[in-house]
């Protein structure tokens, strides 16, 4: 009896309970988290803010964060002294040939795994989920010699080679298929449907946040990609993005701000996709991790 | 007439195609991708093994088999033992740092609030960065004269140039690339919590901070679990962030074993040596692997 009666007043405090005390709460939720933004975006703000002052400015110490002034002058001269528009366009094949690649190869093989009846499914596929165990650093010796072996440093065929399909799709591209009815692929094939129609026309069309997801993981992968082009092309003609700023890091001045020019150049494509495609993104990444 | 055939085989018990139709078919559908992996990765695997048991020649072709002399000699190697340590070290800070900042950003946006989407968005944008691309801010940042951190703390240290802050400097920079992510899993971890659960602890008297200790913190654990090692993971294969910041230096105190494989491996042209390390570097990550998965499976 007294417990209810606590419980009964307990609840009346809350009904109660004064409107501001709520709303003092979200004003300062508000509060901490642009405390927050401030601490998570201030590189990417530095960079931008640096990159868009005269480099008279770099060292003189009464300007502070904000630039005093504002020109464009060390974009113009990224473009003008180094070969950023190359660096862009490779990166840019290079990206769309293993995005394209990947999302081809993985839902073929998800497919197979999901819909059809063969040999050594089981073992096949715990071998394609074990590779996700193998780093690329346990293998990268290797596949340099190989590729390099191959005589085929210094080509934009060598920068996508390794990475022509990716075991993760695969599992992300079968958990989709399983959502799809298999009576509809049955009767789909009773009515005369081949595989490779039902495949393209129908079960592709629905998987298409499947795709999105996949696509920005390996596009934006393979755009930040560092290691690899680093070690496999070293002439300028083949230079992707990473790897030709980081070239333009030298002492003097100048170049610092042209670097950091550079760096946000490169970093609106890989921004702009994730601003796009962040639902989908967001989805792929946490489909393996977490139960829906 | 083909359609006649097969609706008449359906009719009967017997499968629609025989089983050789159907077994081409679904290798011909597999075949890109096992294709790729098998050339790609398992491959260069087994050639990784092989490699680690040769003395090698700069060319990187196997001239003298010597059994497991290379792995001997690495734990000879007073440089690997230093690496080791140093990428313990670099995990730990790149994991606290990252752990911490994905776990606060996604509490400060677990309630709704004006401007929610914006933020939260925000948390998660380290996610689309270039960890070369931002080693490069960092060490304008990081810049003794020039760089805004020694302004802002009104102190003169060459951050990347001191061992005892180089180690920081990268381990911060990665556990700030990693926060977008583990923003990510952490905010669907929260919103898996039931609302039920806060309000019988808020009729029980319960204030915020008891809430964040007795429900979201025990609630969060199994996906603490999996974020936690899946950092470890990464922080295992960093490369670009530390080859752009320090090369390793000063001295060997930012020599992570990714750095010093391919500082073996590309500079030296010590393949086989190098290799071996590879392989040791495999089994740690295996083992985490294997948790994470483990984890995984417990339903996560």
């Amino acid at each position: 009896m007294d417990n209810i009666n606590v419980l009964e007043e307990k609840k009346m405090g809350i009904k109660k309970s004064p409107y501001y005390r709520k709303k003092s709460r979200g004003i300062i939720l508000v509060i901490l988290n642009i405390i927050m933004i401030c601490i998570v975006l201030f590189p990417l703000f530095y960079a931008v803010s640096m990159s868009i002052r005269p480099e008279a400015d770099l060292y003189n110490l009464d300007v502070g964060l904000f630039p005093r002034q504002i020109t464009l002058k060390n974009y113009m001269d990224v473009f003008r002294i180094s070969n950023i528009g190359r660096f862009i366009k490779n990166s840019f094949i290079v990206s769309t040939v293993i995005m394209l690649a990947q999302l081809i190869s993985t839902s073929l093989a998800a497919f197979s795994f999901q819909f059809l009846k063969f040999k050594g499914k089981g073992i096949i596929f715990a071998l394609i989920m074990a590779t996700m165990m193998i780093p690329g650093e346990a293998t990268i010796i290797s596949q340099y010699l190989m590729v390099s072996g191959w005589g085929l440093q210094n080509t934009l065929t060598a920068l996508f080679l390794p990475y022509l399909t990716s075991a993760m799709g695969v599992f992300l591209f079968k958990q989709a298929f399983e959502t799809f009815p298999v009576e509809l692929y049955e009767s789909a094939k009773i009515d005369g449907c081949s595989d490779i129609k039902f495949f393209t026309y129908i079960l592709l069309p629905v998987s298409r946040p499947t795709i999105a997801a996949l696509s920005v993981t390996s596009f934006l992968g393979a755009w930040n990609m560092y290691m690899w082009p680093l070690l496999i092309t070293g002439s300028e003609k083949y230079r992707t993005v990473q790897i030709g700023i980081a070239m333009l890091n030298a002492a003097d001045a100048q170049s610092l701000l042209l670097m950091l020019a550079g760096v946000v150049v490169c970093m609106i494509p890989s921004l702009t996709i994730f601003l796009i495609a962040r639902k989908n993104m967001i989805n792929g990444l946490t489909a393996g991790a977490v139960k829906s | 007439m083909k359609t006649t055939i097969e609706l008449t085989q359906n009719n009967s018990n017997v499968p629609l195609l025989s089983k050789n139709r159907w077994s081409i078919n679904a290798y011909l559908f597999l075949l890109p991708s096992l294709a790729a992996l098998i050339v790609f990765v398992f491959i260069p695997f087994f050639q990784t093994l092989e490699r680690s048991l040769y003395l090698t020649d700069n060319m990187g072709k196997n001239a003298l088999f010597i059994g497991l002399e290379n792995y001997i000699l690495l734990f000879k190697d007073p440089s690997f033992y230093n690496s080791l340590f140093v990428t313990l070290n670099y995990v730990a800070i790149v994991v606290v740092v990252g752990v911490l900042l994905g776990f606060t950003t996604a509490l400060l946006c677990q309630k709704s609030f004006p401007g929610v989407k914006i933020f939260s968005t925000a948390y998660a944008l380290p996610l689309a960065i270039a960890s070369s691309g931002m080693a490069l801010v960092f060490g304008v940042m990081l810049n003794q004269t020039t760089g805004i951190l020694n302004r802002l703390l009104h102190t003169n240290i060459n951050w990347i140039a001191d061992p005892k802050y180089a180690i920081w400097s990268v381990g911060i920079l990665t556990g700030w690339l990693n926060s977008g992510m583990n923003f990510l899993f952490f905010s669907s971890g929260l919103a898996g919590i039931s609302e039920n659960l806060y309000e019988s602890a808020s009729i029980d008297g319960a204030n915020q901070f008891h809430k964040l200790i007795y429900i979201t913190i025990p609630s969060l654990m199994p996906i603490t679990f999996f974020v936690v090692v899946t950092n470890i993971i990464n922080a295992f294969q960093s490369f670009g962030q530390i080859k752009l910041l320090t090369q390793g230096g000063p001295g060997e105190s930012t020599n992570v074993i990714v750095h010093d494989i391919y500082r073996n491996a590309f500079m030296n042209y010590r393949y086989g040596y190098a290799s071996a390390e590879s392989v040791i570097l495999f089994f740690i990550i295996m083992i985490f692997t294997y948790f994470m998965f483990r984890a995984r499976k417990r339903g996560l």
